[in-house]
């Protein structure tokens, strides 16, 4: 099997706050990220498609397909926007990374015809990203029911 | 039915640390050997960046695996103080028995992150250089 990864980079803006919670006790979970005028970041994301490369065309899919899928489900819809208010897929979530990646998840899986979606990585800064990963390990650190 | 997606979270933290590579089981030769310039008496040092990855269900009330406010002061305490500025061989009670490789300075900060009470530690990778990293999952 051969692992084939895309990166593409999109910028969003977004806030976390539940609306269950008192000012006070968003303040004290979210920290400046409840800053309900929002902040935004660089996101670069990462997918990772997996499977046996075709004998013909010696590719496990058509890169040009892969990065069309990219702009379309996710750079068109996440790209300078505000996760809170214009994503529909994420209404009624906190736009964590843990969320957005599941949601993105979500978008692809589907959509990906040749091999079979492996990984996606969503760096919202070098140093913190989250991983949704095909790789069930039957506990439940399975967000994407959620998503 | 389809399997869902599994979710991680991976945070990079930074200690700068010197080490020596040297195992008293070994002669000098051997140890020069072995470790080659790793193993000069003088130590050396490295910028190492550590990533934690933790595992474990979103909280929907936080969308959060777990709250980072939670784990940075968990890893600072744990292993950045510990480590940051420091010689591995001398000041960690660990490595004074044993050769403070990448390989061991992982399974230690695993070992200190375990406990972790918010998440599941899954993975602890370290990039001793930007061309050598080394990973423990346990």
């Amino acid at each position: 099997m051969i692992r084939v990864t895309r990166k593409v980079e999109f910028s969003a803006a977004h806030y976390y706050h539940n609306p269950a919670l008192s000012p006070e006790e968003n303040n004290r979970v979210f920290g400046k990220c409840s800053n309900l005028h929002g902040h935004g970041h660089n996101y670069v994301l990462e997918v990772t498609v997996a499977g046996e490369p075709d004998p013909e065309t010696g590719m496990v899919l058509d890169l040009k397909e892969l990065k069309d899928i990219l702009q379309r489900e996710i750079v068109d819809r996440m790209d300078h926007r505000h996760l809170n208010h214009e994503v529909p897929e994420l209404a009624g979530k906190i736009p964590t990374c843990e969320n957005v990646a599941a949601v993105i998840w979500n978008l692809l899986e589907p959509r990906i015809k040749q091999g079979k979606l492996d990984r996606v990585r969503l760096y919202e800064s070098p140093d913190l990203f989250a991983d949704c990963t095909a790789e069930s390990n039957g506990d439940a650190s399975h967000a994407g029911r959620r998503a | 039915m389809k399997t869902p997606p599994k979710l991680s979270l991976t945070r990079r933290y930074r200690f700068s640390a010197s080490h020596r590579l040297h195992s008293a089981k070994f002669s000098d030769q051997e140890n020069l050997r072995i470790y080659g310039k790793c193993n000069n008496p003088y130590g050396h040092g490295h910028n190492y960046v550590l990533e934690v990855t933790i595992a474990g269900p979103v909280d929907p009330a936080t969308g959060m695996i777990a709250n980072l406010g939670e784990l940075d002061p968990f890893v600072e305490r744990e292993v950045i103080e510990a480590f940051d500025q420091k010689y591995l061989n001398e000041e960690i009670p660990q490595f004074c028995a044993q050769v403070p490789t990448t390989e061991n300075v992982c399974r230690e900060i695993y070992r200190r992150l375990k406990p972790f009470p918010a998440a599941r530690l899954e993975r602890v990778r370290i990039e001793e250089t930007s061309n050598n990293s080394f990973e423990f999952a346990g």
